[in-house]
């Protein structure tokens, strides 16, 4: 079964990476420039996961778990936040906030699809 | 199986042309801090953008740029964190990093990154910009970034899927079974971990069984389905590494209760078969995003020729229409209307292709702006206008060298100095604006400053010193600005405390004239300089006019026609025979005979009464010209000459004309200079010195 994910990153490149990542290893990747355009996304899209960035414009990432949560048809859905910053007060944050996991940014491609895994199943 | 070509190549190339549009918000936002202040939102955005190349670049391993970015994003963090304040210090620091970061991104961009030296002063302005305890060991990236490279291997058809397939399940059991001891918290959910998952992930790393306690479910009535209230006693015997169990838990650390013991019973028996291993489904179609097409830029310039010749084609289709005797407002000619139509708009559109907007180029000028004034220790500030009109980016590239030229003088010369400006009631800081636009077909630049404009009386004297002019004549102020353009009017050393301006305009002026513009400059004492440039939108066509001389079809690009005129005999003055003058204005131009200046035939002894074009830059003009005949104005596609003809002075390029013919296109002011000496009529250059002197 193909693992739906949305990944959401202000930057193309990382958009790219991420894609360029996991469409070779089965997941469908669906993309939005921040917060606000990955909630618009989440109306006709129910992806197995959200990767998401923190620093954004119009919507952060905590901005965008918090919507997220709230959100009847997605509260569960997992989220792992993509940081450059390993540390763990960002993570607490993330965690606060209502993410799943986290990955540091740069990542391996194994590791995303691993913690992928961790969270789908 | 097909592979693409290095997707990651790919990527690093759109990696880097985003980091032009980030280097770009970057510069607007720096722009509007040092204008308006720093709202967080602005400061927001300049550190995301740092923060976007940091991530990018951390993921090609441009080790250098990822170092300079985090100290950068250290610093501006601190700021939008509000633990320093916004100073005027620091914002000429955020401004030198800005140009830094561009310049870094560029060497790593060129694959030359030593070419950049690391900046110790900047480094430690930043670091004295971010609060105390954020500054960090000195370039130490290890602390908390680390750049690693992204290896991605897309064998659609052999996915590498060891990385979640379970640790070889044919490796030799002989391990011990661990104890594990999992009891989430009640707000597991929350954040979108599921223990049914964990445990999956936990059995594909051996075998594994798994007693679930719910001594702690509450009643039915009492039971809040969002709520985690299970435990679990976890058996597990593989030869994994306690780290590697402990990672499956990583997300949930901090929300659950958990215990991991190794027993010391070693078990020896055949590890189970992975529970997890069926994940990988078909690769599925990426959905489409809207993204820019890259093009190669050669594709480009074939289309633009190919249109050329759709145009030349065009052009000769109506012309044997009309030859053979069809007439006007036919339904064939009609046809052919419509077909000049749509060639002119796909003309318009191609060039579009070509067309890109003004503003990375002032904006590198923005950064001379502030070097320059540094090391002329003044206070000036670069403003844009109409930064956002696009022009041919040949023409953009082209316009590098003479627009810092022009700009360096202004900052220079144009500008006072700080102690002047406060005698004069101006504001300290000097203003210098870069203002293009649309106008008639074309894009005007302007480059204003706001300093104490020509000094006109000093201009005249060095001219005279240099011999350009002679003594005690009397000159307009449009004349002595003039001079300006003059070659041979300064070198460096002549002008440089001269608080007017002139340092190699003659160089500008050529280098505008190539790309088909003129350029004109106006100036107020005690306002300011403004020099205008007037551009072509495209370098692919031309306005010429088309003429006739000794039998030969020539163009003219019409940048250079000041004017037409059917000089009375009295117009011209005859030196002697071949050798004329024109009356122009208030003084003399050289008058040629196109024919004879390129050697088609000997000069006629007579030029009055034959068409003239006054040729030139400015109002006045340089030489003027004799044809035959006036054919025709219109546009007229370049046609740059193979590189197996040699090249001839004058000659600039050629066109084929509506009838099948080949033309020249001729640079008419070389032409002279070459044509000059042989006529021995005047000293070249034949500027206003030979008009009025």
């Amino acid at each position: 079964m193909t693992i739906n994910i949305l990944a959401v990153d202000d930057s193309r490149t990382m958009r790219d990476i991420i894609r360029l990542a996991l469409l070779p290893a089965g997941f469908a990747v669906h993309t939005a420039d921040d917060g606000l355009h990955a909630v618009d996304v989440l109306d006709t899209v129910v992806p197995d996961a959200i990767i998401t960035d923190i620093n954004m414009p119009r919507m952060d990432g905590f901005g965008l778990i918090d919507v997220v949560r709230g959100l009847k048809q997605h509260r569960t859905t997992p989220i792992l936040v993509l940081t450059t910053e390993a540390a763990p007060a960002l993570k607490q944050r993330a965690r606060d906030a209502g993410a799943t996991g986290w990955i540091v940014k740069p990542f391996e491609p194994s590791k995303l699809i691993k913690a992928l895994h961790l969270v789908t199943g | 199986m097909t592979t693409t070509p290095d997707p990651m190549a790919e990527i690093r190339v759109s990696f880097f042309l985003e980091c032009e549009e980030l280097l770009e918000s970057l510069q607007d936002g720096l722009d509007i801090m040092e204008t308006t202040g720093a709202d967080s939102d602005t400061i927001n955005v300049v550190f995301r953008t740092v923060h976007s190349i940091k991530g990018g670049a951390g993921a090609f391993g441009l080790e250098g740029l990822v170092r300079f970015a985090h100290r950068f994003e250290t610093a501006l963090d601190d700021l939008r964190g509000g633990r320093v304040p916004l100073t005027s210090e620091g914002l000429k620091t955020y401004f030198q990093a800005a140009d830094h970061l561009s310049d870094l991104v560029r060497a790593h961009r060129e694959g030359t990154p030593t070419d950049v030296n690391e900046n110790k002063g900047l480094l430690s302005d930043l670091d004295n910009l971010a609060a105390e305890d954020s500054v960090e060991e000195p370039l130490d990236p290890k602390i908390d970034f680390q750049p690693m490279p992204v290896a991605l291997d897309l064998g659609l058809d052999d996915a590498p899927d060891d990385e979640i397939a379970p640790p070889n399940p044919s490796a030799p059991a002989c391990c011990l079974p661990y104890q594990i001891k999992f009891e989430p918290t009640a707000d597991l959910f929350s954040t979108g971990n599921d223990p049914a998952l964990l445990l999956r992930n936990l059995a594909a790393l051996g075998r594994m069984t798994a007693t679930c306690d719910t001594k702690h479910v509450p009643d039915l009535a009492q039971l809040d389905p969002e709520q985690s209230h299970l435990s679990w006693t976890i058996t597990l015997e593989t030869n994994v590494p306690p780290c590697d169990i402990a990672s499956v838990f990583e997300f949930v650390e901090g929300l659950c209760t958990l215990r991991i013991d190794q027993t010391d019973v070693p078990i020896i028996d055949d590890p189970a078969p992975p529970t997890l291993s069926e994940a990988s489904g078909p690769p599925p179609s990426a959905p489409a995003t809207k993204s820019v097409v890259r093009v190669d830029i050669d594709r480009i310039d074939r289309l633009v020729n190919l249109v050329g010749e759709l145009v030349i084609n065009q052009a000769m289709l109506s012309q044997s229409l009309e030859n053979a005797g069809v007439p006007p407002y036919s339904p064939a000619m009609d046809g052919v209307e419509e077909y000049q139509r749509l060639t002119r708009d796909i003309q318009d559109s191609v060039m579009m292709i070509r067309a890109q907007p003004l503003k990375p180029l002032f904006q590198r000028m923005a950064r001379m702006v502030r070097e320059a004034s540094n090391s002329v220790g003044k206070d000036v500030r670069l403003y844009f206008e109409g930064e956002e009109t696009e022009i041919d980016k040949t023409v953009i590239e082209r316009l590098v060298e003479p627009l810092t030229h022009m700009i360096r003088n202004a900052v220079d010369h144009g500008i006072e100095s700080f102690e002047n400006r406060c005698a004069t009631d101006k504001p300290a800081q000097g203003r210098v604006t870069l203002r293009a636009a649309h106008k008639s077909g074309r894009v005007v630049i302007d480059i204003a400053d706001d300093g104490a404009g020509i000094d006109r009386a000093k201009v005249r004297q060095i001219a005279i010193d240099k011999g350009l002019i002679p003594p005690g004549k009397d000159y307009d102020d449009a004349e002595i600005d003039e001079l300006l353009f003059m070659p041979g009017f300064s070198t460096a050393g002549a002008v440089s405390d001269l608080s007017g301006r002139g340092v190699g305009l003659d160089v500008v002026r050529n280098a505008i004239q190539t790309l088909g513009g003129r350029i004109t400059v106006l100036s107020e004492p005690g306002q300011g300089t403004t020099l205008s440039i007037s551009l072509p939108l495209t370098l692919a066509v031309v306005d010429g006019m088309v003429v006739r001389a000794a039998d030969e079809t020539l163009v003219i690009p019409l940048n250079f026609v000041i004017k037409t005129l059917t000089p009375e005999p009295q117009d011209v003055d005859s030196l002697r025979p071949g050798y004329n003058m024109l009356k122009s204005g208030s003084g003399l131009v050289p008058l040629f005979d196109l024919g004879a200046m390129l050697g088609y035939r000997e000069a006629p002894d007579a030029l009055d009464g034959t068409d003239v074009l006054l040729i030139g830059d400015d109002d006045k003009g340089k030489i003027a010209l004799a044809v035959d005949r006036i054919v025709d104005q219109r546009q007229v596609v370049i046609k740059g000459l193979d590189d197996k003809v040699q090249r001839a002075p004058g000659i600039a390029a050629a066109t084929i004309l509506g009838d099948g013919h080949i033309a020249l296109i001729l640079d008419p002011l070389e032409a002279a200079s070459k044509a000059a000496p042989r006529h021995k009529a005047l000293p070249y250059p034949t500027s206003v010195t030979g008009a009025i002197s």
